[in-house]
C-alpha cells in the first residue's frame, strides 16, 4: 500500500481543487447566459415565452441537482449521445443556475417602481430602449449582491459530479480516504478548502449589499 | 380646433365601470382642472389620454390621432404628449442633465449636443439650470418635479399631463412647482391637470372639469364654477376641501 504524506494529501486536494474552481466558473457563465436569455423572455408580454420559463423554472427547482445530474449522464448516454462526466456536470449544473437565477433576478427587476416603465413609455422609449437604458442598469445593481451569494450555491453544488465520477475535489477527498483511511482528516481538509472558496463570497456579497443599501 | 377630444370614452377595470361615457374636448392653449373625490377617475382619465390605460368603448385622439396602447402608437403619442407623475418618477442612476437628455437623444435622435442645449434651456426655465450634475436623490421634492417637468418639455410636447403632481411634496415645496406651471400657461401650453389645488385651478385655470363617479358631473369657467357650483356634489365637494 502507498503511504501518504500530509503534503501529498495537500497537493492532491489542492490540484483538485482547480477543477471544482473550473468546473464553478463554467456552471455559473453557462447558468448566467442561459439566465440572461431566459430573463429577456420573461420580460417580453409574450405568454407563451413567459410560460416555457416558469416550466423551465419549476422543472429545475423542483428536482434534486443530483437527478438532474444522473439524467444528463446516463440519461443522455441511454439515448444514444455520448457525454462525459465533464459535459453532464456542466449542462446539469447551467440548468440548476440559471433556474435560480433567473427567478432571482426576477424579483430584483420587479423591485423597481413601475412608475420607471410608466415614465419611460411616455418619454417614447421603446420596450428595448427602456430595458437598456432604465431598468437593466438599475436591475444590475440590485442584483449583483444576490448572485455574488448565489455562486456559493453552485461551488458547492459541484461537490455532487463526484457521484457520475468528475474528478474534483469531493472525488479526490473520496479517492484518498479510501487510501489512507483517515476520513476525518481529510474530509476535514475537504470542508476547508469549500470553506475557504465560499467565504469570501460570501463576505463580499454582504460587502456589496451593505455598499447598495447606502448608496440608496 | 380641438387638441385632445374624447368621445363617450368608458373603462372597466374587471367589472369595475371606471369611466363612463366621458366627453371632453380641450383646445390649445387651454389649462383644464380635473378636480373630484378620490375614485372618481381623474387619473385613469389622464391614463387613458396618454396611452398608459386601455378604454373599452368609445374614442380618444390627440391632434387628430387616434390614442390606443399599441406600443408604436403610445411612442408616436409621446411625441405630443408629455407627463408629469405625483412620484416624480426620474431616472435615480442618472443626472439631472442625462434625465433630461435621454429621451431627446434616443428618441429624436438628436445630437448630444442639441440634446445638452435644450436641456440647460429647459433647467434654465424651471429654475434649476445649477442642478444639471446633480443626482434626484440630492434633490428636494419640489426641484424633483421640476426636473421632471423639464424632461416632458424637452420633448416639446403640446399638450402636457400632470397627475396630482404636488401631492406628495411638503406643503412648503407646492408653490414652486405651482409657479413653474403658471409659468408655462402664461406661455400658453396646454395643461391638463388632476389637482387638489383650488387657488390654482380658480387663478390660473382656464376651465374647472369636476368628476363624479366616473362622469363628468359639472364643468365651465373656473371662477364661475367654484364660487356658485350648481351640483349638490360639487357643493359638497367644495365644502370638503375648503
Amino acid at each position: 500500500m502507498i503511504e501518504f504524506s500530509n503534503y501529498d494529501i495537500l497537493r492532491n486536494l489542492l490540484f483538485a481543487t482547480q477543477w471544482t474552481i473550473l468546473l464553478s466558473l463554467a456552471a455559473f457563465i453557462g447558468g448566467t447566459t442561459v439566465a440572461l436569455t431566459l430573463t429577456a423572455m420573461r420580460l417580453t408580454r409574450n405568454p407563451v415565452m413567459q410560460r416555457i420559463v416558469k416550466i423551465y423554472v419549476e422543472l429545475f427547482q423542483g428536482t434534486p441537482l443530483l437527478m438532474q445530474m444522473f439524467l444528463c449522464f446516463f440519461g443522455l448516454s441511454m439515448l444514444g449521445y455520448e457525454i462525459s462526466a465533464w459535459g453532464a456536470a456542466i449542462l446539469s449544473l447551467t440548468f440548476f443556475t440559471s433556474a435560480f437565477l433567473v427567478e432571482i433576478w426576477r424579483g430584483c427587476i420587479d423591485t423597481l417602481p413601475k412608475g420607471q416603465w410608466e415614465a419611460s413609455r411616455c418619454l417614447g422609449l421603446s420596450f428595448l430602449q427602456t430595458l437598456r437604458h432604465i431598468i437593466l442598469p438599475q436591475a444590475i445593481r440590485v442584483a449583483t449582491a444576490p448572485t455574488v451569494g448565489f455562486s456559493v450555491q453552485v461551488i458547492k453544488g459541484t461537490a455532487l459530479a463526484s457521484v457520475i465520477g468528475f474528478v474534483e475535489l469531493t472525488k479526490v477527498g473520496t479517492m484518498l480516504n479510501n487510501a489512507t483511511f483517515e476520513p476525518f482528516k481529510i474530509f476535514t481538509l475537504v470542508a476547508l478548502i469549500y470553506f475557504m472558496l465560499c467565504y469570501p463570497l460570501s463576505l463580499y456579497s454582504k460587502h456589496l449589499e451593505k455598499k447598495f443599501n447606502v448608496s440608496r | 380646433m380641438s387638441l385632445v377630444n374624447l368621445h363617450q370614452v368608458h373603462k372597466y377595470y374587471g367589472d369595475n365601470h371606471v369611466l363612463k361615457g366621458i366627453d371632453l374636448d380641450i383646445k390649445a392653449g387651454e389649462v383644464v382642472s380635473i378636480i373630484g373625490k378620490s375614485g372618481s377617475g381623474k387619473s385613469t382619465l389622464l391614463r387613458c389620454i396618454n396611452g398608459l390605460e386601455q378604454y373599452q368603448e368609445g374614442g380618444i385622439t390627440v391632434d387628430g390621432k387616434e390614442v390606443t396602447t399599441e406600443d408604436i402608437q403610445v411612442r408616436r403619442l409621446a411625441l405630443s404628449v408629455g407627463m408629469i407623475f405625483q412620484n416624480f418618477n426620474l431616472f435615480p442612476h442618472m443626472t439631472v442633465g442625462e434625465n433630461v437628455m435621454l429621451a431627446p437623444t434616443i428618441v429624436l435622435k438628436k445630437s448630444k449636443a442639441e440634446a445638452e442645449t435644450t436641456a440647460r434651456a429647459m433647467l434654465e426655465k424651471v429654475g434649476l439650470a445649477e442642478k444639471f450634475d446633480s443626482f434626484p436623490e440630492k434633490l428636494s421634492g419640489g426641484q424633483q418635479q421640476r426636473v421632471a417637468i423639464a424632461r416632458a418639455l424637452a420633448m416639446s410636447p403640446k399638450v402636457l399631463l400632470c397627475d396630482e403632481i404636488t401631492s406628495a411634496l411638503d406643503p412648503e415645496l407646492v408653490g414652486e412647482v405651482l409657479k413653474v406651471l403658471e409659468q408655462l400657461a402664461k406661455e400658453g401650453i396646454t395643461l391638463v391637470l388632476v389637482t387638489h389645488e383650488m387657488n390654482f385651478a380658480r387663478d390660473v385655470g382656464s376651465r374647472v372639469v369636476f368628476m363624479h363617479q366616473g362622469k363628468v358631473w359639472e364643468q365651465g369657467d373656473p371662477k364661475t364654477i367654484l364660487s356658485n357650483p350648481q351640483t349638490d356634489e360639487l357643493k359638497q365637494f367644495m365644502g370638503a376641501v375648503l
